[in-house]
């Protein structure tokens, strides 16, 4: 909505349309700037122009693992950057959404996972937790 | 190689000595292969008790029991298994069968009798109808909890692709109710558009399955009528009419002028739509998707060919399966239930023919259906 050009931009990556500007309007609300991208290859390329302050990636999008894959690119171009990964949970999707091993997970480096459905809320909380001093967006 | 364990009950030791001698020597070869082979262990009861005590205890896959015994007779014998729910597959031996006796029998469960006296060889006879017997109910219970499970797939699947146009839909009243929306005009519209959007793919998702269920189930009312697919296939390219307008895709029917067939009309329309609108929605802009019906032996012959986007040789492998959706870059944002492919071939089947598909990514697809009659 009405973020100044100096609040913390967000890319939002997500291959669910409806997702994707549901959390679009409401991040804009609470006053970030977001970026959204529907594929892995789009998020990068974004991500390398715009330098995110946050990322914010579904799990699952064309392929099961893009999610894993696609933080683990974003942490090597923008050390730093903080990642929340979105995912649909084990029972409905038939794979575990976590990494596994601790390997496993630093290989990743995502800092937060939500499970869908996620509350609004529960997302602002984990976005303004990584971006520590500069968490809230301009409208609060 | 299996072993099966077998209790003989009765009151002459040379019987059931006998009985264990033969069987325990033999081996059934369901299949003539030694892995399927089948051996058996014999253990022996003298009355009807103290089977029932062993039985209680662990019951044996196969009851040899005589009729006459002391104290419980085989038939008093035959209904406490019943009441206890002992599994086992009982074959009555007896000396005197009189129909009644035998007809009681079966009544409580006996499976097969064995008349005295007997030969070694009609005991291996005997045993031998048993097994065959056991592997068939075996069989049965095997495909009874493969169905089970398949179902519970279905359900696990069907609950998830229910639940995720809800979730969209109360995601937008959410935003609208919290205020973060706000009031654009524009954004307003767009979000009550998707809404909408996402309530019609639910609601076409329960029309197909409730189409699959009737078809699966066998409870449809058919109504078999003298139709013609030529005038099908023209109903059905009114329907995608606008649809293709919108993206200049142009629609050709190739067909004789009448191409008569006895079908139900409702189960011609759903497969014509389905293939037409696949045709339309999985293609490129400006086009062209062509419907040829013709002759091919017994059976009638409609293609649906398309130049969209085509599918690869694994993708097309498991269209035809239901909930299946190609998920890439160019199908994100086309709607579909996953079910419409399934039902055209659940549909082609009732006529004994079949549909399948041959594509050529980035270049086309072509659906054939085949309907016998």
């Amino acid at each position: 909505m009405t973020s100044q050009p100096t609040a913390p931009h967000i890319l939002l990556v997500d291959d669910d349309e409806d997702f994707l500007y549901q959390h679009k309007i409401q991040l804009e609300h609470a006053g970030y700037r977001v970026t959204t991208a529907v594929t892995r290859a789009e998020a990068e390329s974004i991500a390398a122009e715009v330098k995110p302050d946050l990322a914010i990636l579904d799990l699952m999008m064309e392929q099961h693992d893009d999610g894993f894959v696609l933080s683990h690119h974003l942490k090597r171009l923008l050390p730093g950057l903080p990642v929340i990964l979105v995912t649909a949970v084990t029972a409905e999707t038939g794979i575990s959404f976590s990494p596994n091993s601790g390997a496993e997970r630093a290989w990743v480096g995502a800092d937060a996972m939500l499970a869908k459905p996620i509350r609004f809320e529960q997302l602002k909380r984990e976005v303004e937790r990584l971006l520590g001093d500069r968490g809230q967006g301009t409208r609060g | 190689m299996e072993t099966l364990r077998v209790l003989v009950v009765d009151d002459e030791t040379g019987m059931r000595l006998a009985v264990a001698r033969v069987l325990n020597t033999y081996t059934v070869r369901p299949d003539e292969s030694d892995e399927h082979a089948v051996r058996f262990a014999v253990e022996t009861a003298e009355t009807g008790e103290a089977a029932l005590e062993m039985m209680s205890a662990s019951a044996p896959d196969i009851l040899l029991l005589d009729m006459k015994l002391p104290g419980m007779s085989g038939l008093d014998v035959l209904r406490e298994i019943r009441e206890r729910r002992i599994d086992t597959l009982t074959v009555m031996i007896t000396a005197y069968a009189t129909l009644e006796t035998a007809i009681e029998a079966t009544k409580r469960g006996a499976h097969d009798f064995l008349p005295k006296p007997f030969t070694p060889e009609d005991l291996r006879v005997a045993i031998r109808r048993v097994v065959r017997h056991l592997a068939v109910q075996r069989e049965a219970k095997r495909l009874a909890e493969e169905k089970r499970q398949v179902r519970f797939q279905f359900i696990t699947v069907l609950g998830h692709e229910l639940k995720a146009p809800l979730a969209a839909v109360e995601g937008y009243l959410q935003i609208m109710k919290d205020g973060s929306a706000g009031s654009d005009p524009a954004v307003v519209s767009r979000i009550v558009d998707r809404a909408l959007a996402r309530t019609e793919g639910m609601r076409k998702l329960i029309v197909d399955l409730l189409n699959m269920t009737r078809i699966e189930s066998g409870q449809k009312r058919r109504e078999l009528v003298a139709a013609d697919l030529r005038e099908a296939a023209a109903a059905a390219m009114e329907t995608v009419a606008a649809a293709a307008a919108a993206r200049g895709i142009e629609i050709r029917l190739e067909a004789p002028d009448r191409a008569p067939m006895i079908a139900d009309r409702g189960e011609l329309d759903i497969i014509f739509n389905n293939l037409a609108s696949n045709a339309v929605k999985y293609n490129r802009d400006g086009g062209r998707v062509t419907i040829a019906i013709d002759r091919a032996a017994d059976a009638w012959r409609l293609r649906v060919s398309d130049t969209g986007i085509g599918l690869t040789r694994e993708d097309a492998g498991r269209l035809f399966q239901d909930f299946v959706r190609i998920k890439n870059e160019q199908t994100r944002t086309i709607p579909g239930t996953g079910l419409g492919l399934s039902i055209v071939k659940k549909l082609a089947q009732l006529y004994g023919g079949d549909a399948t598909v041959e594509s050529e990514p980035g270049v086309g697809s072509t659906f054939t259906v085949t309907l016998k009659g």
